[in-house]
């Protein structure tokens, strides 16, 4: 059977009212600029919505913590209290804020290595998180995954391999419709990832079996060292789903991100299958702790994102403009965000790493109550008994 | 003509009788705490047995094992290249669309790295997807999602995301179909600490095991062998309910014997049976017949207490030699006290170290057969 092309997506996506008011809240007019959003064979959102004071306060509240969260990983990892890997998000906080507001407990997301913000927006805590980062028992993964592999409910992680997470998304979104759920599935990558197979393998199968993929490009103009332009042959990531409709979006506005984001949940609750979003957005620290960033770009060009493209600053400006808080306010919001943070870091240094016992090592390779009988150590004796919880201690 | 035997064979032979007809050896067994080996040498003891078994094909029991486990569970779906409308590559899945419909039998694209990791997807989210490769070759296409996305994730995340997936498809060789379509992964995937990989021979083993399999809630590698499809073993009635499943991880001693210990896993098992036969007929030569069934945890405490029994262990498989399931069995019992009642080395049966061939004369030496398992034995038994 022959599919016909799909037409233009037209406005009948409505953008569905969320809402945190309670009756007295206000409610604020937004006017974004036209500059926010481009279409792919699809009609973008509405440039002109109204949200609630709250929200804007939350969003506003949610960037500062992440901001000073990223920035406390950094300063630990220059102390030698993280160690491996650790890849920041300082500059691209306004899309897991962005998203997490636009969307519910029931939605699902995942992403790459890149995860930090997210882990937190979807539940886990200032301390959970870097308590992981610093291989504390505490840890939102006890400690055994680290940077990269980091879970909370709804969060599918955290992914080591790129482009990996692509068909894991994909397979959140099959899973939402084989249960009939009217749920979305926010799957991100980067534009280093965009050229892999398994991308374009996944907005195959989402588009052919109409699952509610929203895959979403994170555009931050580099993967690793490799300026976009020297990896893509094509760079307009929201235009790589070919037959699927895309919209790119400006990822350092963060009333862009969360208006495109509520566009593309309501999109696919409403059964209209995968689309393809490329937030456009900037990091302004190296691709990792490994990467001083700036081998491959000027200091020019992270300066002039910086003070002209701050998702932060950005929201500040709106809300001074839009009478929501006064400097001092804000002022006092920022310095309750680094007392916050700065209590999470203490608490998660306090804490301590798991146990430097053999059978804590071997926990959780298979779910409790179903694990192989016996698990090799380093050498034969120091193999763990599951049946018998403790060490073989072979005896020859 | 009588067999001629080495000393160290005679030995063992004159220790095996002695052990079956000298009480006061037997007493001393018994007191050294030998009394497990000298009970499994009661030839008397009878193998299960009932009236009239009935028969079926591998392929028809695969069938009805996944149907089973489709109609028990919702959560179950089963996914792959031609599983739905073609009823399968190989018609293990027939009629499973018909009687379940498209939403819980999906054909895919041929995109396995894609495929794969949206059913690990699902999985991670709570579902329970059967994915089918159409071989397991295919399935490097896909390793990476099935060791960093489904094997290690719930030890990475501490604990807090299980991924209840089966991987399943035929393993190793089939008949004259080359090199790219021929290679067995079962040390591979056995190599990776947060899968089970399982391997089963007869009927009973692929019906019992493919339940236990889907049950699990680990990420489980199912090795089938496409030439076993096809092929009728007897099945006990137990065997054809709905609830019969086997436990992952136990070994199965086809045939007891008393001189040699042959393990093998899928259709390597055949032609154990096959070489403990002749060698029974032409030496005397009493074989312990081993299925291991499962590879991913290997049932190292059986054949230690074969090898105690025995003396003698040759190991058959039909993947590459180097790094392979028999290498692991050698080194298991070289750190384990069946060692020290070892009479001789132990020889291990494997595939030959080339990529398979085409033509038949020379596909006939890549893949062990009955008469190099028997050669192996005599090696071993110094016949």
């Amino acid at each position: 059977m022959i599919r016909s092309v799909r037409p233009l997506a037209n406005a009948s996506t409505r953008i569905a009212k969320r809402s945190l008011a309670t009756a007295n809240s206000d409610l604020i007019a937004i006017e974004l600029p036209p500059s926010s959003f481009e279409g792919y064979n699809l009609e973008v959102p509405e440039l002109n919505f109204e949200t609630e004071k709250e929200t804007l306060l939350k969003m506003y509240k949610d960037m500062i913590i992440i901001r000073r969260m990223e920035m406390a990983a950094d300063a630990l990892y220059k102390a030698k209290k993280i160690r491996g890997f650790c890849h920041l998000s300082v500059g691209q906080e306004a899309i897991a804020v962005g998203i997490e507001n636009a969307i519910t407990a029931e939605d699902t997301v995942i992403t790459s290595y890149r995860c930090h913000g997210f882990a937190f927006m979807r539940g886990a805590s200032v301390k959970e998180v870097l308590g992981e980062l610093m291989g504390k028992r505490s840890g939102v993964s006890y400690g055994k995954g680290g940077s990269m592999h980091m879970f909370a409910p709804g969060f599918y992680g955290g992914n080591g391999i790129v482009g990996a997470q692509v068909p894991l998304g994909a397979g959140l979104a099959f899973s939402h419709k084989y249960r009939g759920q009217k749920a979305a599935a926010f799957t991100l990558y980067g534009d280093g990832a965009s050229n892999q197979g398994q991308v374009f393998e996944s907005y195959n199968m989402a588009k052919l079996w109409n699952l509610p993929c929203i895959f979403a490009c994170e555009n931050n103009k580099y993967g690793m060292g490799t300026a976009a332009s020297r990896s893509s042959a094509l760079v307009e990531y929201h235009k790589r789903g070919q037959y699927i409709p895309g919209l790119k979006v400006n990822g350092m506005d963060v009333l862009a991100t969360y208006q495109a984001s509520k566009f593309a949940k309501d999109w696919a609750a409403q059964g209209n299958g995968p689309l393809v979003l490329e937030y456009e957005t900037y990091r302004y620290g190296g691709h990792s702790m490994s990467d001083p960033g700036t081998t491959y770009r000027t200091r020019e060009e992270v300066q002039h994102m910086r003070s002209r493209n701050d998702p932060i600053a950005g929201l500040k400006a709106t809300l001074l403009d839009k009478g929501i808080a006064t400097e001092d306010e804000i002022k006092a919001y920022d310095k309750a965000a680094r007392k916050y943070v700065d209590e999470q870091v203490a608490a998660a240094e306090a804490d301590s790493p798991p146990e430097a016992k053999m059978d804590i090592l071997f926990e959780d390779v298979y779910v409790p109550g179903s694990e192989i009988p016996v698990l090799r150590g380093r050498i034969s004796d120091d193999s763990w008994d599951f049946k018998n919880k403790t060490f073989l201690n072979k005896v020859y | 003509m009588a067999p001629k035997l080495s000393s160290v064979a005679k030995t063992a032979q004159l220790a095996a009788s002695a052990l079956r007809n000298n009480n006061a050896v037997t007493r001393t067994l018994r007191q050294s705490g030998q009394f497990q080996a000298l009970r499994m040498m009661d030839g008397a003891r009878a193998a299960s047995s009932t009236a009239e078994k009935k028969t079926i094909t591998v392929r028809d029991a695969l069938n009805a094992g996944l149907a089973e486990e489709l109609d028990r569970d919702d959560d179950v779906f089963l996914m792959g290249e031609e599983v739905a409308q073609y009823n399968g590559a190989y018609k293990v899945s027939r009629g499973l669309l018909d009687r379940f419909g498209e939403r819980r039998v999906i054909d895919t694209p041929i995109t396995e790295m894609g495929f794969t990791g949206l059913a690990v997807g699902a999985a991670l989210h709570g579902l329970k997807p059967v994915l089918e490769f159409m071989t397991f070759n295919f399935a490097m296409q896909a390793i990476d999602q099935i060791v960093n996305s489904a094997a290690k994730t719930y030890y990475m995340s501490g604990g807090k995301q299980p991924c209840n997936i089966t991987f399943r498809g035929p393993n190793g060789a089939a008949a004259g179909v080359g090199a790219q379509h021929s290679q067995c992964y079962a040390a591979w995937y056995g190599s990776i600490p947060g899968l089970k990989v399982v391997s089963p021979y007869s009927a009973e083993d692929y019906k019992g095991l493919i339940k236990a399999a889907i049950r699990d809630p680990n990420p489980v590698v199912f090795l089938e062998n496409e030439i076993a499809y096809g092929e009728t073993f007897e099945i006990s009635e137990e065997a054809l309910s709905s609830d019969f499943v086997l436990p992952i991880g136990k070994a199965k001693v086809e045939i007891e014997g008393t001189d040699i210990t042959l393990v093998a896993h899928s259709r390597t098992v055949k032609f154990c049976v096959e070489a403990a036969a002749t060698l029974e007929k032409q030496y005397g030569v009493k074989a312990e017949v081993i299925n291991l069934r499962s590879i991913k945890p290997l049932d190292v405490p059986t054949i230690v207490e074969s090898v105690k029994k025995t003396g003698h262990l040759v190991t058959a498989e039909a993947g590459f030699p180097a790094f392979g399931v028999g290498s692991e069995i050698v080194a298991q019992i070289m750190e384990s006290e069946a060692f020290d009642y070892l009479d001789a080395p132990v020889e291990r049966v494997t595939g030959c170290e080339v990529p398979t061939p085409y033509a038949q004369e020379l596909e006939d030496f890549a893949f062990p057969d009955e008469p190099t398992v028997v050669r192996a034995a005599r090696k071993v038994l110094g016949l």
